[in-house]
């Protein structure tokens, strides 16, 4: 390399990819309203209007597709568009007489407009089998299967409240799952198994043992070999050893699955953010199509869509009901599996008499 | 051999149905062998129930410690145009917002060097390019820093940070998220390259109480935009909504966490000093009232997910600050953070986590806060007090 190697310059600078009708109104909106479902139109101050067409995407994009959004961004909105936060796309108009046309060319191409307001936005996902080494089940895969199923909710405005469905494919939850109206969350459910054979070969046993979070990884000999145990019982799953050595295996076609979890959010609209809760601790690794978590996660939805009051969120409305009638509405079977056991367990226990009988 | 034809037939289920498919999006790039072993290796899993990934082995680029996630096949016999299969993240920029110019120099890189497939965006918020050989790294970085753009954070170091669409497109944004994320970023370009945490560190900026970037669960350093004054409130508008079928009553006097609003039928009566800025009314009437003008942010530490001591939303440290560059203040507290859980924070433990171990009145002492009450839900209710000597503190002095 000739040129100087250049490091630490950090991002481009946002500027350069602001439209002109965002630079003259910078931090001066007035207000925002949603015409139709997909279209979100902000007023500034100067009466100036930005309208911003909302997509669906699959997150998981080729460059293809990526050239496919700058084509259309040139041909209808001077070539700026924006990303959100949970994986849409939103391209940035500031003539509205073109919002039609673009949404139509889009949703001809496959990429629905939605997404706003009460209804279910794009599920924020991870990896899975994709891409990760501790997917204990696939992300995009659930997901497609998901969405093709709550569609209409995407597409309409016709939920109580906003709801907020993400996706993690392990219980480390890069995803940070833990504050959604609904979290479908991959687990592994027993120990790794471990390669007695491999591991001297590929594997540090102190640094494997210093991987444990709950000091569950002893060193052994185990048939002559340099290697580990695991105490079972000490295990929660969570695959930091796998990450540093391959031969100690999480991963487990047999007893991998699926849990779900609800009631979480994090906005402070009403109530404060709250973690989501356990619904249903195991559904099986369905492949595919995940008929199992399909089924349990539309059912739910359903259920609050049919009973919550209106702006009440399904957290909220389960707080109203009680969990009782929650599990009693969803037949959802209560559990060994739901009564915490981990450090602030007690805190989650009953104790007072104040009981729906 | 690497086979760009194979079947796969569970992966096409997943090509029908009304939602944006990401198999075919694998499959526009699959004349590249690249992916056409991925679309093996998934289709493998997906029969198997399993994933077919490794991590390990530390891969990089020169000089930088993070930024490149290693990823290996356990299959590379099988499929050895993954055998690597790096993903590399690349630092957004404010607010994810592009020219289509710039979509299109990301999209040449890749197109060149990698496998074509992407995630817009990972969780974090990088730009992530999935799928890089270890001889191609170099490259990759050389020309993304040539075209402007650099890596994100990974590992133990200071991770990406992100903001919502702020002043961009909100008026209830209450700080300028999209400057200060791009300043925060600039401003510690070392700590985000070069992992010298005890784990990682990650700030997300959110404009106003709604968190659409999800800041207090996501984030070790969650600034959320506030206000201290009225609610701005155009009663006109008001009683459009009224008229247009929004029972205030019902909808936004009963359902104000604290009660502070009121509704004679014509007009909103909001008792200012009661509200706890939850936004709920502002969000049902957004072309009536809007967050007040004397606006900041509130600063809360330690939201995390489970791994390794359980999830954690974050805490209050600063109930409220005004957050205007080049944010001196802001940058001071991190760094007495970063100083004191540098030190005695324990390997992957984050600062949350740490927090809760050496308790939070020790934290505030040496990061220099004094205790509030906005930091806790209610005053302790056990009596084991250890009790500081007054003389003893004094000594120190």
């Amino acid at each position: 390399m000739n040129k100087q190697r250049k490091t630490d310059i950090g991002p481009p600078h946002y500027e350069k990819f602001l439209p002109p009708i965002i630079k003259k109104n910078y931090g001066k909106w007035a207000y925002h309203e949603v015409p139709e479902q997909g279209v979100l139109v902000h007023t500034a101050e100067s009466g100036d209007k930005l309208y911003s067409l909302r997509v669906a995407s699959s997150r998981l994009l080729s460059i293809a597709t990526i050239r496919l959004f700058a084509d259309l961004a040139d041909k209808y909105c001077d070539g700026y568009l924006r990303f959100t936060t949970r994986n849409n796309v939103e391209f940035l108009l500031s003539d509205g007489a073109k919002v039609a046309p673009l949404r139509a060319e889009l949703e001809a191409e496959g990429y629905p407009a939605g997404g706003i307001g009460n209804a279910i936005s794009n599920i924020v996902h991870t990896q899975g089998w994709v891409h990760c080494h501790s997917a204990a089940t696939d992300a995009s895969g659930v997901v497609k299967s998901l969405m093709d199923e709550l569609m209409p909710h995407f597409t309409n405005m016709d939920l109580p409240a906003k709801m907020r469905v993400a996706f993690a494919c392990c219980l480390n939850m890069c995803g940070a799952v833990h504050c959604s109206d609904i979290a479908v969350l991959g687990v592994h459910t027993r120990a790794p198994r471990i390669d007695h054979n491999e591991l001297p070969k590929v594997c540090e046993v102190p640094s494997l043992v210093a991987s444990c979070p709950t000091g569950a990884i002893r060193p052994a000999t185990v048939d002559g070999n340099q290697s580990v145990t695991i105490e079972e019982g000490q295990c929660m799953y969570c695959g930091n050893c796998y990450t540093v050595c391959p031969s100690v295996k999480i991963n487990n076609p047999e007893s991998d699955g699926i849990s779900i979890w609800v009631g979480g959010k994090v906005s402070n609209a009403r109530r404060e953010p709250t973690f989501s809760k356990l619904a249903i601790p195991f559904l099986p690794n369905n492949p595919p199509r995940w008929p199992e978590v399909v089924e349990a996660v539309t059912g739910i939805v359903n259920i609050w869509k049919d009973n919550a009051n209106k702006h009440e969120r399904l957290g909220e409305w389960i707080d109203r009901i009680g969990w009782s009638r929650f599990f009693e509405m969803t037949g959802i079977p209560f559990t060994r599996y739901h009564i915490d056991d981990f450090t602030h367990a007690g805190e989650t226990y009953k104790r007072s008499a104040q009981i729906r009988q | 051999m690497s086979d760009t034809t194979r079947e796969t037939p569970l992966l096409d289920e997943l090509e029908k149905g009304p939602w944006p498919s990401f198999i075919k999006e694998i499959k526009k790039e699959r004349e590249r062998p690249m992916v056409g072993d991925l679309l093996g290796l998934l289709e493998r899993s997906y029969g198997e129930r399993v994933g077919h990934w490794k991590h390990g082995g530390l891969v990089g680029v020169m000089g930088y410690g993070g930024g490149v996630i290693g990823r290996y096949s356990d299959l590379p016999e099988e499929f050895p145009s993954v055998a690597e299969f790096h993903t590399i993240r690349v630092n957004q920029p404010s607010g994810l917002f592009y020219s289509s110019d710039a979509l299109r120099t990301l999209c040449n890189i890749w197109d060149k060097h990698g496998s074509g497939l992407t995630n817009m965006h990972g969780s974090t918020g990088d730009i992530v390019f999935l799928g890089c050989r270890t001889e191609a790294l170099e490259e990759v970085f050389s020309e993304l820093t040539e075209a402007g753009f650099d890596l994100g954070g990974s590992g133990s170091d200071l991770r990406t940070p992100s903001c919502c669409v702020g002043p961009g497109r909100c008026e209830w944004a209450c700080y300028d998220t999209l400057d200060i994320c791009n300043d925060i970023t600039q401003s510690f370009q070392d700590e985000l390259h070069r992992p010298m945490f005890p784990y990682k560190y990650k700030f997300k900026f959110a404009g106003c109480p709604n968190d659409c970037v999800a800041s207090v669960a996501r984030s070790d350093c969650s600034i959320i935009g506030t206000w201290k004054d009225d609610i701005q409130i155009k009663a006109d508008e008001v009683l459009a909504y009224a008229n247009n079928g929004v029972d205030i009553e019902k909808e936004i006097c009963q359902l104000c966490p604290t009660g502070c609003i009121s509704w004679d039928g014509k007009a909103l009566d909001i008792d200012n000093g009661e509200c706890v800025k939850c936004m709920h009314c502002i969000n049902v009437m957004p072309k009536a009232l809007a967050p007040g003008k004397e606006r900041g942010a509130t600063i809360l530490i330690g939201g995390k997910a489970p791994i390794i001591g359980g999830a954690l939303l974050a805490a209050v440290m600063v109930p409220f600050i005004e957050m205007e560059a080049p944010y001196e203040d802001l940058k001071e507290l991190t760094e007495a953070i970063w100083d004191f859980w540098g030190e005695h924070g324990k390997n992957r433990e984050r600062v949350g986590e740490f927090i809760q171990r050496v308790g939070l009145s020790n934290f505030l002492d040496e990061i220099g806060l004094e205790p509030v009450p906005e930091m806790v839900v209610h005053p302790r209710t056990n009596p084991y007090i250890f009790f500081v000597d007054e003389d003893e503190e004094d000594d120190d002095e």
